[in-house]
């Protein structure tokens, strides 16, 4: 009886596994884009754009700066 | 030199590190896999940053306009107005942002139609939010007397300051919502009905909120000695 158990439990836990495993192969994500790495061209776009704008505001940040100095 | 990079700039380039963080990490790292959702679950990193991002700000200017009224010291309308400038600036792309990803989950993906979106609470909700502010500045720009604007619109920044609360956080939660946290969304959204982050969305999700906040507050310390030039040279004068 017991051993029975144990069966039915094996199979409904690789069931569950399997409807689980089922279930996220059916999510669609963006694997091929993540498997041919085109994905770091988006990461560098953004890390560029983000370095840019940093640079942009750091000069602002200097040129108060420079006034501020020249105020006193 | 140095003292002002050790003194003032470390968190500038905190933020600068913890942006960077969060696009590499926000794009590579691995997410739940949510039906509808799918990768656009990374817009936790961008679009909702910049809402928490917008309600630190507005905190921020609702304390210095609570400062100016017990100080009325002029520095403080300027800290006020210029955080909550920027705090709408956030929010203003937390919205654009917004109507990107409901465009693609929502409506594509959910098959809601317009008019369900358009009866969202939130949206409704932010939307009244964002133009009390904008009342704000319309208010700030009619007076011409400095300390009756700075006296004026610190009480209406605080009146604004208390409506941000139920626009934003109560009205959408007791009424349905297609955002996550609302109670019992009839509107049939699974997908974001989880109850909690999972973590490893937390990892990124954390850091981008203080790096995006204190790119803001960057942004605003920038405005705001701008302004004390400006008004230092119009004394001068």
């Amino acid at each position: 009886m017991y051993k029975l158990f144990l069966r039915f439990l094996f199979i409904a836990g690789c069931l569950f596994l399997s409807c689980v495993a089922f279930a996220q192969d059916k999510v669609e994500m963006a694997d091929s884009m993540r498997s041919n790495g085109k994905i770091y061209v988006v990461v560098a776009v953004c890390l560029t754009i983000l370095i840019g704008l940093f640079i942009y505001v750091f000069m602002l940040d200097k040129k108060i700066s420079r006034f501020e100095k020249n105020k006193e | 030199m140095s003292s002002f990079f050790v003194r003032k700039s470390w968190w500038k380039i905190l933020s600068f590190v913890l942006l960077a963080y969060t696009i590499i990490g926000g794009f590579l790292l691995d997410v739940p896999r949510l039906p509808i959702l799918n990768e656009s679950i990374r817009n936790l990193y961008f679009h909702v940053c910049m809402w928490f991002g917008m309600m630190i700000l507005f905190i921020v200017s609702f304390i210095y306009s609570i400062k100016y009224l017990r100080t009325s010291n002029h520095r403080n309308d300027i800290f006020a107005s210029k955080f909550a400038a920027v705090g709408s600036l956030f929010g203003i792309l937390g919205y654009a942002t917004g109507t990107i990803w409901a465009n693609y989950t929502w409506i594509t993906d959910q098959n809601q139609s317009l008019a369900n979106v358009l009866k969202e609470p939130k949206l409704i909700g932010a939307a009244i939010a964002l133009l009390i502010y904008g009342a704000y500045f319309v208010l700030r720009g009619s007076f011409t007397d400095i300390d009756k604007r700075a006296r004026v619109s610190a009480v209406y920044n605080i009146f604004a300051f208390a409506m941000l609360f139920p626009s934003i956080w109560i009205i959408p939660r007791l009424v349905g919502s297609l955002h996550p946290g609302a109670p019992g969304s009839e509107s049939g959204n699974p997908a974001l009905n989880f109850n909690d982050i999972d973590s490893r969305l937390r990892i990124v999700f954390y850091p981008a909120i203080i790096g995006w906040t204190l790119l803001g507050v960057w942004i605003a310390t920038i405005k705001i000695r701008l302004q004390l030039l400006k008004d230092k040279t119009l004394i001068n004068v």
